[in-house]
């Protein structure tokens, strides 16, 4: 796109939205380039911030008349470039969307606007004793809508399930400007489960204008503990074993020696920095009842030779394990000047297979990998620590990281758990899925999205027109 | 489909801004920061939030973009409340990087005059001088006592003032009587448990004289010493936050001198902490090291920034003797930014004010996002800090407390204006004001 057609799109945006919600000035527009992945970078001609779906409906119809892509935008702390305007045109800022319309504690659901950030949803169910279940690690400040989009998951995520068994029905509006709602209060509507479609579109389908989506009672109590291990692989085991008793945990976090010194660098928790892994594992629920589940964990870690297992015995305690899990990703500042952190699956049962792996790839390519993750679903974040000055080590990143995706899909998992797929592992999904797989996914879309204006070249790699992936290492936070 | 790239700067980038490149580097873009960030939360433009705002910096000094008008509103707007820090999962040191880069902006003439002659002569010549300040008080205080403020203002008379003074009278807080002047040392009640010096400050000193009364008589009932030293000036925040550089550390070496940091031998090393009950001062004072980072004075500054401590902070790790007097309050407590985010203290003032009996404690929803006040933020940007103080108000009235703490005088006046400005009157102090009351101070 030119300046000369760049001009009166602004203009026609101003129009509907007013002038000070439209930016258009080139410095204005540099933050805007990407979201939390860094690599790939493209400016969009406008950012336009509408405050109600008509503005949205008139924001789409003008992109239709004028023959330009958009693309939907909330907070902006997506990592794999879900946000990027691949071709420039409109960016949707839906930032300003940010009202919580309805909460209903009786039927248990709220009505919010995308631009939402998930914490404030649970902060204000809390006097009530609610909260809002899926609770990515960014939660404190990406928007519901970004959720919705990737369909995001969390530590609690194996117990109370992800981002879509959390929402009851969508008001979104088509890349033609018609709006359609999918869903609602009532549970089990009859017809195709459409919001469960659109829930993890990744803004292919449309732009979410509004969401009814439930909200959980606190639990009562929980029981946390901390269990220190010899070795990675019975910290694995542990996890699996507890599952296959029986008891679902709320919460169940691994973090690795090299996590553990650098977490133990930063705030002096008083980790053991001899041993190979810790877990941190929490059960909640109602109070009778959790004492049991607590001493069988504790059994079940002994058996797979815990050298012990800590119980906080205090809120406070409680929340000091918490605090040094949380900030974990904070401390590995202290190892290295970059790290990139990935994202994979792998049926849980597999994770001590691919943590060997991990250790093996470290090995092979000289690097320094650090693990910290929620064990319980199968979902690693492999922290891979470099020096982004130096071109030889970016490659070596690179291609271990890509190794270490192919492994997992090898061992019947997946490329992302929670980050999405977006334009960073587009080059994944035909290893993932068979063409006839990805033709059906294409026509899905199609229904949706005919014309591709809605978030392109995202999620499903287009024929004739892929992006090709810089050689660069990522950084990210996650 | 093509499309653009830009990689990652390798070569060395131009160094005028004075920022440590590698600082930037921190940052790895995650937007976590983004909604601590007050004026993001208000505004959803990423413009004005912290991440955006270092890659505003980043992209100027790597010669992306132009240092232009709207750049520079963005990096103004910013209320350096450093609630990014707290958030950010990285350590990234904004405050590190936007100081530094408004320094720049000053030197090459692209500050903002969004000040009055007037109000630059009362910010930075008069606010910082305690004994100035109590003069140019003295009518205030006078036409508040006879009474003559109330019907100035009822009559409307105040709009005869030009604007820029009207601004400033509106912020004006109630004026109580001043002690006069504390003796230079106050003996400790009971066996002596440590020796303290006090940090009595400018402006806080001069609008609320009854809470450095009361930080000492708390210090003495505690059993501490008080040394008040004489000789000690403004911190030099006001000066340093609008990057006037060279009076700031004209105000620290007084400062260390005065509390006898300049001569190794002298009276500091027999003193356990100063003391300082006003957030912005307190983050000002321990951060005297990074002032003279590489200077000569760097040495003393950081001995000297080593002893400082807040008044709760203090407090709550000497053991505080337990207040007794009952104070039926429905209480809630504002974190001022200098304090949660500046020095990482939350715990210690709400622990001081929950001791104290019949006080019921209820938490302030947004407690750690800015009011507004902002040092003489709500001068220059007097649109984003109403905001602010709308908001900070309304989540104020709706916890339904009687009384509001807070531990900053630029807080506390801000704070105070807006609950004024809903016609609700309220009790507005400072922690340390109730722990006196509760003492059975007066």
């Amino acid at each position: 796109m030119t300046t000369a057609t760049a001009t009166p799109l602004a203009e026609r945006m101003r129009g509907i939205v007013g002038a000070g919600n439209v930016l258009s000035s080139a410095s204005d527009l540099v933050v805007y380039e990407c979201d939390g992945f860094t690599i790939e970078k493209n400016k969009p001609d406008v950012v336009v911030f509408p405050s109600s779906t008509e503005q949205i409906v008139a924001i789409v119809k003008a992109c239709v008349e004028l023959g330009v892509p958009f693309v939907p935008r909330g907070a902006g702390t997506s990592l794999a470039g879900g946000c990027l305007p691949v071709g420039g045109g409109v960016m949707i800022g839906l930032a300003k969307m940010k009202r919580i319309l309805e909460v209903n504690y009786r039927d248990r659901y709220a009505v919010i606007e995308p631009g939402v950030v998930n914490l404030w949803l649970t902060n204000h169910l809390k006097p009530q004793g609610y909260h809002f279940a899926p609770d990515p690690s960014s939660q404190g400040a990406c928007t519901i809508g970004g959720n919705v989009a990737t369909n995001s998951g969390g530590p609690h995520t194996l117990k109370y399930g992800v981002t879509v068994n959390h929402v009851l029905g969508v008001e979104l509006v088509l890349p033609d400007g018609r709006v359609v709602h999918t869903g609602g209060p009532v549970e089990d509507a009859p017809g195709y489960d459409l919001t469960g479609v659109i829930v993890g579109s990744e803004g292919t389908f449309g732009v979410a204008a509004k969401a009814w989506v439930r909200i959980t009672r606190n639990p009562e109590a929980y029981r946390t503990l901390l269990g220190v291990f010899e070795t990675v692989d019975d910290a694995t085991n542990t996890i699996s074993d507890i599952i296959g008793a029986g008891i679902i945990p709320g919460a169940r976090e691994m973090l690795d020696s090299l996590i553990l010194q650098a977490v133990e660098a930063a705030f002096r928790f008083g980790f053991p920095l001899d041993a190979g892994a810790v877990l941190i594992m929490e059960v909640d629920g109602l109070d009778a009842g959790l004492d049991q589940d607590a001493e069988r964990i504790i059994e079940i870690a002994k058996k797979n030779n815990a050298r012990e297992v800590r119980k906080a015995n205090t809120d406070a305690e409680r929340l000091l394990l918490w605090k040094s899990r949380k900030q974990a990703f904070g401390a590995v500042g202290r190892l290295a000047p970059s790290y990139c952190t990935q994202d994979g699956v792998v049926p849980r049962t597999k994770l001590p297979l691919i943590l060997r792996f991990i250790q093996e790839m470290g090995a092979k390519y000289d690097l320094r990998i650090a693990n910290v993750f929620h064990a319980g679903d199968g979902n690693i974040h492999p922290i891979i620590l470099f020096d982004e000055r130096d071109a030889d080590q970016v490659k070596r990143v690179l291609n271990a990281s890509h190794a270490i995706l192919d492994e997992c899909i090898r061992l019947g998992g997946s490329v992302t758990g929670e980050h999405g797929i977006g334009v960073e592992k587009i080059d994944f999904m035909p290893k993932l899925f068979t063409p006839d797989d990805l033709a059906m996914m294409v026509r899905l879309r199609t229904a949706f999205n005919p014309d591709n204006r809605c978030s392109p070249h995202k999620m499903l790699p287009t024929a004739g027109a892929c992006i090709e992936q810089s050689k660069a290492g990522r950084r990210a936070a996650l | 489909m093509t499309m653009t790239r830009t990689p990652l700067p390798t070569v060395a980038p131009e160094r005028d801004a004075g920022i440590d490149y590698e600082l930037f580097l921190d940052c790895v873009h995650c937007g976590l920061c983004t909604s601590a960030c007050p004026t993001y939360v208000e505004l959803g433009d990423e413009n004005d939030s912290p991440r955006g705002r270092i890659y505003l910096m980043r992209a100027v000094t790597d010669g992306r973009i132009e240092l232009d008008d709207a750049v520079q509103k963005h990096l103004d707007l910013c209320l350096d409340c450093r609630a990014c820090e707290s958030a950010c999962p990285s350590g990234v040191q904004y405050g590190k990087l936007i100081e530094p880069f408004r320094i720049h902006m000053q030197t090459i003439g692209k500050k903002p005059d969004n000040l009055s002659w007037l109000q630059k002569f009362a910010l930075y010549h008069m606010t910082p001088y305690a004994g100035r300040m109590r003069l140019a008080l003295a009518p205030a205080r006078f036409a508040q006592w006879t009474g003559m403020d109330w019907l100035a203002q009822k009559l409307g008379m105040t709009y005869l003032m030009p604007r820029s003074l009207r601004q400033m009278h509106e912020m004006l807080p109630p004026l109580k009587p001043h002690y006069g002047s504390l003796p230079e040392v106050l003996p400790a009640e009971g066996p002596r448990r440590a020796r303290v010096a006090l940090f009595t400050g400018c402006a806080a000193d001069a609008f609320f004289p009854e809470t450095n009364l009361a930080t000492a008589r708390v210090l003495q009932k505690n059993g501490c010493e008080v040394w008040i030293p004489r000789k000690q000036g403004c911190c030099g925040a006001l000066h340093f936050h609008a990057a006037f550089d060279e009076p700031a550390k004209q105000f620290a070496r007084q400062n260390c001198a005065a509390f006898g940091f300049s001569e190794p031998e002298a009276l500091a090393k027999e003193v356990d902490a100063i003391i300082v009950n006003a957030a912005g001062c307190g983050a000002m004072l321990k951060d005297y090291g990074h002032l003279f980072h590489g200077a000569a004075e760097e040495d003393v500054a950081k001995l000297f920034a080593k002893k400082v401590k807040d008044i709760s902070e203090f407090l709550i790790e000497l053991g505080p003797i337990k207040p007794t007097q009952p104070m039926k309050l429905k209480a809630t407590y504002h974190d001022a930014c200098h304090l949660c985010h500046g020095q990482q203290i939350r715990k210690q003032p709400r622990q001081l004010l929950e001791m104290i009996p019949e006080l019921q404690f209820v938490p302030l929803n947004e407690s750690e996002i800015c009011c507004g006040a902002a040092g003489s933020y709500n001068l220059t940007q007097p649109e984003m800090a109403e905001r602010l103080g709308e908001r900070k108000a309304k989540h104020i009235l709706d916890t339904g407390a009687d009384a509001v703490f807070t531990a900053n005088v630029g807080c506390l006046i801000q704070v105070r204006r807006y609950l004024r400005a809903q016609k609700h009157e309220m009790l507005i102090a400072h922690p340390v004001d109730a722990l006196w009351a509760s003492y059975g101070g007066k």
